[in-house]
Parts: structure tokens; sequence; C-alpha cells
């Protein structure tokens, strides 16, 4: 009885204190956000790096995304005469949900593994030692430029993704549907509200933070040698993936359960 | 001075210093040897910080290397990695020139790459090499730009980490007679872990030997060959059978 709940309390245990060191690393990274100096040639690098090249990704899952939510919500619509709703729903169902949260576990897989393999590399070749013998701080220098170019780039990706999903909703709309491409669009601007993007942006700006935090945060604790990296590089990407579907879904009962 | 005081540090069971007492005079060259797995790099991590002791003390001129602004303290240090540790995203010049483009005291880029110049022509790597990245250099050019970039703010203190793992007899050679002339013609402290015979020779004034967490012997460099401490022996000549185990 004993060591089953010893076996229980074991990993529940692990659990918190993996938490709490996480936390930890977060409100680390908070401060030196705050405080100089700042590395805004490590910050332009950044957001080129997760912004910039993670466009393509981004636009390409949002322009597939948007054609097969016309076809399915068509598909579904024609069963109780709704057809027409298919601009509408696929414009807010692309801002509020779609959008962030697949250009979100996109980006994770691109960025957050690319940053766990990076430091996670200059960690067991002694890079990050180096930095502090330079009298550098590796969370400041490494860490914090990458949290921030994720936290600003997300939202931006998310804008462009929702614009492209929309996109291609219309595209499937006009040429698979029958649908009249000016009214596709008329129904589309008339139902859309501000806060339907806004939200989706909000949404954006928290999985690039949870993206360059689970990447920084496995990255440096990192074991030694290729299975060690290898390892944080798969715990980035798995904890930021889940970490953004439950964050989704915190962030969807604040802004829309009443 | 550097003086280190019954210093313990333990990895979960692995205990790996249980009770290091040593003294590094300022201005010479002291070398610490001992087998893999002796515990050489987490000492010299001890003293730079980047590990912290679980006993004992360390001091720097008197000073514990734990108080005060641990950036200042750090400002009078340079260190040789094993690897190089050089930064992949920069050019060679911009690793030479790292400390010198940051902080209160912070050169402007230009000025920092004449010095990183300079100081890469002094470990004998032509100006050229400023431009390139690290992984399009080979080793042996590599450890020379950490050599460089080690000695490019004009340390008081140098680190030496195994400077001649990995190179070929000839280059080994030559890391082993850039640093004796380094630190001879900047008169500063140097500390190098090494199991490398040949570079104990040629940069040492004094050595230890660390065995078993603790320091066996210590001596000037002219003692090593006549101490009849049966380790250091053993490990001087290579010999498989001797009171060092040989599996670890």
């Amino acid at each position: 009885m004993t060591s089953a709940l010893g076996a229980l309390g074991r990993p529940v245990l692990q659990a918190i204190a993996a938490v709490g060191r996480v936390a930890l690393f977060a409100g680390a990274i908070l401060w030196h956000m705050l405080r100089p100096p700042f590395y805004l040639r490590e910050l332009g690098h950044a957001l080129l790096q997760i912004g910039w090249y993670s466009l393509p990704v981004v636009g390409l899952t949002a322009i597939f995304t948007g054609g097969a939510l016309a076809l399915q919500i068509y598909a579904g619509g024609s069963r109780f005469n709704a057809e027409s709703v298919v601009p509408s729903i696929v414009a807010i169902g692309m801002t509020r949900e779609l959008g962030p949260v697949l250009g979100g576990l996109m980006v994770a897989a691109r960025v957050a593994s690319s940053i766990a393999a990076e430091i996670g590399t200059m960690k067991v070749t002694e890079q990050i030692d180096a930095l502090v013998t330079l009298s550098t701080n590796p969370l400041k220098y490494l860490a914090v430029p990458r949290v921030v170019a994720a936290t600003l780039s997300m939202p931006v990706l998310v804008a462009t993704g929702d614009a492209i999903g929309i996109m291609g909703g219309w595209l499937v709309g006009i040429t698979r549907l029958d649908f009249n491409s000016a009214a596709y669009l008329k129904n589309t601007a008339d139902f859309l509200q501000g806060w339907d993007v806004g939200s989706g942006l909000v949404k954006g700006a928290v999985f690039g933070f949870i993206v360059a935090l689970m990447g920084s945060y496995h990255g440096m604790n990192s074991a030694r040698g290729a299975q060690g990296v290898g390892a944080a590089t798969k715990a980035a990407v798995v904890s930021a993936s889940v970490l953004i579907l439950a964050a989704n879904y915190v962030l969807t009962e604040v802004f829309f359960s009443s | 001075m550097i003086a280190l005081r019954d210093v313990h540090k333990r990895f979960g069971d692995n205990r790996v210093l249980q009770g290091v007492t040593l003294e590094i005079a300022s201005g010479t060259s002291m070398v610490i040897i001992g087998g893999s797995g002796t515990g050489k790099s987490v000492l010299l991590k001890c003293i730079l910080g980047l590990v912290r002791p679980d006993q004992g003390t360390i001091t720097l001129e008197g000073q514990d290397v734990t108080g005060g602004d641990h950036d200042a303290f750090l400002a009078r240090f340079g260190m040789l990695f094993q690897g190089g540790a050089l930064f992949d995203s920069l050019r060679v010049w911009e690793n030479v020139a790292f400390r010198l483009l940051r902080g209160p005291k912070a050169l402007p880029k230009p000025e920092a790459r004449e010095v990183a110049i300079e100081k890469l022509r002094r470990v004998g790597l032509k100006p050229a090499t400023a431009d390139l990245f690290p992984a399009e250099l080979s080793g042996g050019m590599q450890k020379r730009v950490g050599l460089a970039r080690a000695i490019a703010a004009s340390p008081e203190i140098i680190f030496f980490d195994e400077p001649t793992t990995g190179l070929d007899p000839i280059m080994a050679g030559v890391i082993n007679e850039l640093i004796r002339e380094i630190v001879v013609e900047m008169g500063a402290t140097a500390m190098t872990i090494t199991h490398d015979m040949s570079s104990v020779r040629a940069i040492a004034d004094s050595v230890a030997m660390l065995h078993g967490g603790v320091i066996r012997w210590t001596g000037p460099v002219s003692e090593l060959d006549a101490t009849p401490d049966p380790f250091v022996q053993q490990f001087i000549h290579g010999r498989a059978d001797g009171p060092i185990e040989s599996i670890r």
C-alpha cells in the first residue's frame, strides 16, 4: 500500500516541481526583459528567424485549413439549409480559433524545436559556460530575445494566417461551392467583429511566449550529448503544444464564456 | 593569489571533490594533472562560480569569490575551453572581441575589431580569418581563436581547460608554446588542467595532482620526476599497474 502510494506520489511531486521550475524560469525571463542590457541585434535576428521565416509554414497551413473549413461548413450547413453561413463561420473560426491555434502549433514545431536544439547544443559544447565567463547572462542573451521576438511575431503571423485562411475559404467558396465573390466577401465583412480578430491576436502573443519559453527552458536544461539535446528538443515541442492547447481553452473560457 | 580551502563537491552519490586545498601564487603557472573524471574541470568551474561548492572557501586576493560583483570578478579572468566553445553564430573576430563589445567599458566596433585582429595575429592566425565563422576552421585554428578570446581583454588570470586535447602533436606543441609565451608576456596567473605530460612540462611552474577528490601531490615542475609519490609516478609514466585503478 505504502509503495503504491509512493509510486503514485513520486510523479505527482516531480510534475509539481517541474511546473515550479518553469514558473521560476518564466519569472526570471520577465524580470530580465525589463532590465538592461538589451541585446537588440539578437532580438532582430530572432525576429527574422521566428517571425519572417515562419510565414510560409503558417500561410500554407492557413490556406488549406480555410479551404477545408469552407467545405465542411458547407456540407454541415446544407443539412438544414444554412449554406449561406459559410463565409461568416470560416471567418470567425479562423480568427478566433484555427488561425491562432494551428499557427501556434506549427510555430511550436518549427521554433520550439529549433530554440531547444540550438541552446541545448550550446550547453553541451560549453558555449553557455563561455558566456558566463565573458560576464554575459545566458538567460538575458539567449532566452530573452527569443521570447520577446516570439511574443511580438506571433500576433503578426496569426493576423497573416487569418487573412490567408479567409482567402482560402473564399477561393473554395467561389470555385467549388458556387458562391458569388462579392457576396462572400460582404458576408465575411458584415459578420466579423473586431474582438474576433483581437482575441486571436492576444492568443497568438500568449502562444508565442509559450513556444519560446519552452524552447529556451528545455534547451537550458538539456542533458549531455546528442541524446540529451534530442530529448530536450522533443520535450520542448510536446510541452509547448500541450500548453498551447491548454492555454487556448483557458483564454477561450475567459474571452467568450459569458 | 587564488586559494582553495577544503573544497567539497558532490553530484548525487558521486563525491567528486572531497576537500581540495590548494594555493596558486600570482603571476605563476599552475598545472593540475589527474586522470579523466577526477574532477579537474569541476575544480576550475568552482573557482569561476559556474559550479557552487558544497563546502569550503575559494578566495582571490583574500576576497571570497562567491561574494561581491560577480561580473567584475569574471572580468579579471580569461578562459580557454576544451572544445573552444566558440559561438557558432558569430564571426571569428566577434568571438574574440565578445567581451570588448559589451559592458560599461565597451569599445566601438572598429576598435574592437582591430584589437581582435591583433590578438588573432598574436596566436598565429592571419587577419583574413577574422571574417570566417568557427565552423569554417580546423580544430587547431579553433583552439587558437579560443586562446585569442581568452587573452583579448588582457585578463589577470587565465584558465586553460585541456588546451591540447584532440590536437596532433605538432599543433599541441604550438599551442603549448603560445600559452607559455602569452602567460610570461602578460604576467598573468595561469591555471591549466590537463593529462598531457608534454603540456605540463611546457607550461607549468608548479604542478598539483588531483586524485580521489583531494590534491595528492603539489610542487615545482622541476621536482615532478623525482617525487617518490607512487600515484604521481604511475600517472606521469602512464603505467597501467600501480595504485591508480585503471577502471574508474
